[in-house]
């Protein structure tokens, strides 16, 4: 049986006037119908652009310059923008973190569900009215219909994106793709969102993508795990296998570097230096300058990401 | 509160509230004729709390709780309603400005966002020389240049990049800057506020890394400020966990993650999520969190809390000291309520 969800040696490139530089180098995945991945990696390892790649959603001067995206068996890269907008919020929807940014301040709640299910379905407004109110009710939300009238001023954080994940919803999408959807969150939102996405998925049977920089998370609420450096998937496996038995030094030191993972006031243990730019990323593994393990062939060939214990593949000549 | 020892500092019923009316029009109200209405947020409640010299306190709580106000006030950015402060025996709060100085140099603070905190237009040497000059008049150029190489390097940042600007610097390296900025003056106290929540985590164990080696080497003692518990339980001596401006509970580090007392400190430690732990069922709190503008009455948890009963919702609880030395605010706690 196919994939949901196929990602195939994707490369996307934004062109400066210096010059193409990459984000994206070569990343593969595949997500399974009601399967939670977690995409992991501190800011500008390319984790948000492979999110917009999937919907293409990527704005100039970048551009998907190489592989496929196959969605439910069709390849969904090429397509034209009319044809993706049927795809986008219908069957692969999007969360991402600010549920203030994303959410129009001008229009009441309900107007904005309304006019999602619109765009997508030729409905009338009161069947729209009544998908709405059911999603809503499907988020736990409180008092939905009092919130159909409301502004989103008037509703906390934690509600606001309640409402971001029932639009989301609305479609009844195959994906969702959530890009850090509780970063701007207290812990206890926090965990009662991530609580309601997997029941979501569980029970819809929906492919969850979690994007996020929080292992603690990820490891609470996802079935596998691909964690990215400098653009490229460097260790991608079931997450209970990663998160006990990391293979490679980057996945070893992040989460080294997580406080709880070792006793309290002992030293945390450091990863040196920081991730290089993409304009400047190392030859031969991107990890080499700030690995311990480095030797003379991660800085000449580029190690690519090939199976090594227990059912993860990483990318390391080391291990 | 007592302790053996006189505290390096002492908080006490520290109130403070925000007057948010605006202007007269602003407040006129129409409901059952015209009359005025202010409007006040009551971001801190009747705070009490201590720190020891050598210790690292952190102040926990979700956002709004009061928790940044807490540090402000007693670093006398903002005048407290009520209550007093004490820092090494003497009283801080009332003081004029020129009385403040001796104190600043001794109190100073760290910032969240690195990218804000530091003057774009100033170099390093700038930024690290002006409270230097400001508070030692007399000090050479000499000197003074000794002084923040030293200190660059003692937080690990290169002295040959001392005339960069920050745009230079990477936000690791930002706030390491921070910290020397803080450090400069030679402090004993040091209040730090969200200092590592806006950085990567790897970037954040460097940081981590950091304040506690300097806390070794310089004898400081840490307030610190955060929402990120597994970063708490990691640095501090003890905690004080505020929900809405109100102090629940007070506790050393290892009592409070290994046995939480107060309702509210149980759910929020249990929605930490923990890297390789299967999901633990969270306790789950009901509502929202009140705004500080409309506090509830009596235990301003009580609206949130299973375990609420008809005391809680009439009679603020006090703060009570348990045999092993934790302070908890809660009627339940007091009187041995099964809360399981």
């Amino acid at each position: 049986m196919p994939s949901l969800l196929e990602v195939r040696d994707l490369e996307v490139k934004f062109a400066l006037r210096s010059g193409d530089i990459t984000a994206i180098d070569g990343v593969s995945f595949q997500l399974d119908p009601g399967e939670r991945m977690g995409l992991v990696g501190e800011s500008g390892a390319g984790k948000s652009v492979t999110g917009f790649a999937i919907i293409n959603l990527i704005s100039k001067p970048g551009y998907i310059s190489r592989g496929s995206i196959h969605f439910e068996g069709k390849e969904i890269s090429a397509y034209p923008p009319d044809k993706m907008r049927k795809i986008r919020g219908n069957r692969i929807s999007m969360i991402f973190q600010d549920p203030m940014m994303t959410l129009n301040p001008v229009y009441t709640i309900g107007f904005q569900m309304i006019e999602t299910l619109k765009a997508h379905r030729n409905i009338s407004k009161s069947q729209a009215r009544a998908i709405a109110l059911e999603k809503l009710k499907l988020v736990q939300m409180p008092s939905p219909e009092k919130r159909l009238a409301q502004y989103p001023h008037e509703l906390s954080g934690g509600m606001r994106q309640r409402i971001i994940i029932a639009i989301s919803l609305l479609a009844d999408p195959a994906i969702i793709i959530a890009d850090e959807p509780t970063t701007a969150l207290d812990v206890t939102i926090q965990a009662e969102i991530m609580d309601l996405l997997q029941e979501l998925c569980e029970n819809e049977k929906m492919g969850l993508m979690l994007i996020t920089h929080d292992l603690g998370v990820v490891s609470q609420v996802t079935e596998k795990i691909a964690v990215m450096y400098a653009g490229k998937i460097i260790e991608y496996g079931p997450t209970e296998t990663v998160v006990h038995h990391p293979v490679h030094p980057y996945t070893i030191g992040l989460i080294g570097s997580i406080p709880g993972s070792i006793e309290p006031g002992k030293d945390l243990k450091q990863i040196p230096g920081m991730m290089p730019t993409l304009t400047n990323i190392p030859p031969g593994c991107a990890f080499n300058p700030r690995c311990e393990l480095a030797a003379d062939i991660c800085t000449q060939q580029t190690p690519v990401l090939e199976e090594k214990q227990n059912g993860i593949m990483a990318a390391c000549h080391m291990k | 509160m007592t302790t053996n020892h006189t505290p390096l500092l002492r908080v006490q019923d520290v109130v403070k509230h925000f007057d948010i009316s605006g202007g007269f029009l602003d407040q006129l109200r129409f409901k059952g004729g015209i009359h005025l209405e202010k409007t006040t947020v009551k971001a801190v409640n009747n705070v009490s709390l201590f720190v020891n010299k050598g210790e690292t306190l952190s102040v926990v709580g979700e956002s709004g709780c009061g928790k940044s106000t807490l540090a402000r006030v007693i670093l006398g950015l903002y005048r407290p309603n009520a209550g007093k402060i004490f820092y090494d025996g003497q009283r801080i709060d009332t003081l004029t400005h020129e009385q403040w100085l001796p104190y600043r140099r001794k109190m100073q603070m760290i910032f969240q966002d690195p990218y804000a905190s530091l003057n774009p237009r100033k170099t390093v040497r700038q930024t690290l020389e002006e409270p230097l000059r400001f508070h030692n008049p007399k000090m050479t150029s000499q000197e003074a240049m000794d002084k923040v190489a030293y200190v660059m390097e003692q937080v690990g940042v290169d002295p040959a990049w001392i005339a960069r600007h920050p745009h230079e610097f990477s936000g690791g390296q930002r706030q390491r800057i921070s910290i020397a900025r803080g450090l400069i003056l030679d402090p004993d106290f040091i209040v730090a506020d969200e200092p590592v929540s806006a950085l990567d985590v790897s970037i954040q164990a460097q940081i981590l890394n950091l304040l506690m080696d300097l806390r070794e080497k310089h004898d400081l003692t840490y307030l610190f400020i955060t929402h990120d518990l597994s970063v708490v339980h990691h640095i501090s001596s003890r905690v004080a966990v505020l929900y809405l401006g109100t102090l629940c509970e007070l506790a050393s580090a290892n009592d409070l993650f290994n046995e939480p007392r107060h309702p509210y400190t149980r759910a929020l430690l249990s929605a930490i999520p923990k890297i390789g732990e299967k999901k633990a069922k969270h306790i789950k709190l009901k509502g929202e969190v009140p705004t500080p503008v409309h506090l509830p009455s009596g235990c301003v948890f009580h609206n949130r809390c299973v375990f609420a009963r008809d005391r809680c919702k009439k009679e603020f609880p006090r703060l009570n000291e348990l045999p092993n030395g934790s302070f908890v605010s809660c009627h339940g706690v007091e009187e041995g309520w099964p809360m399981a």
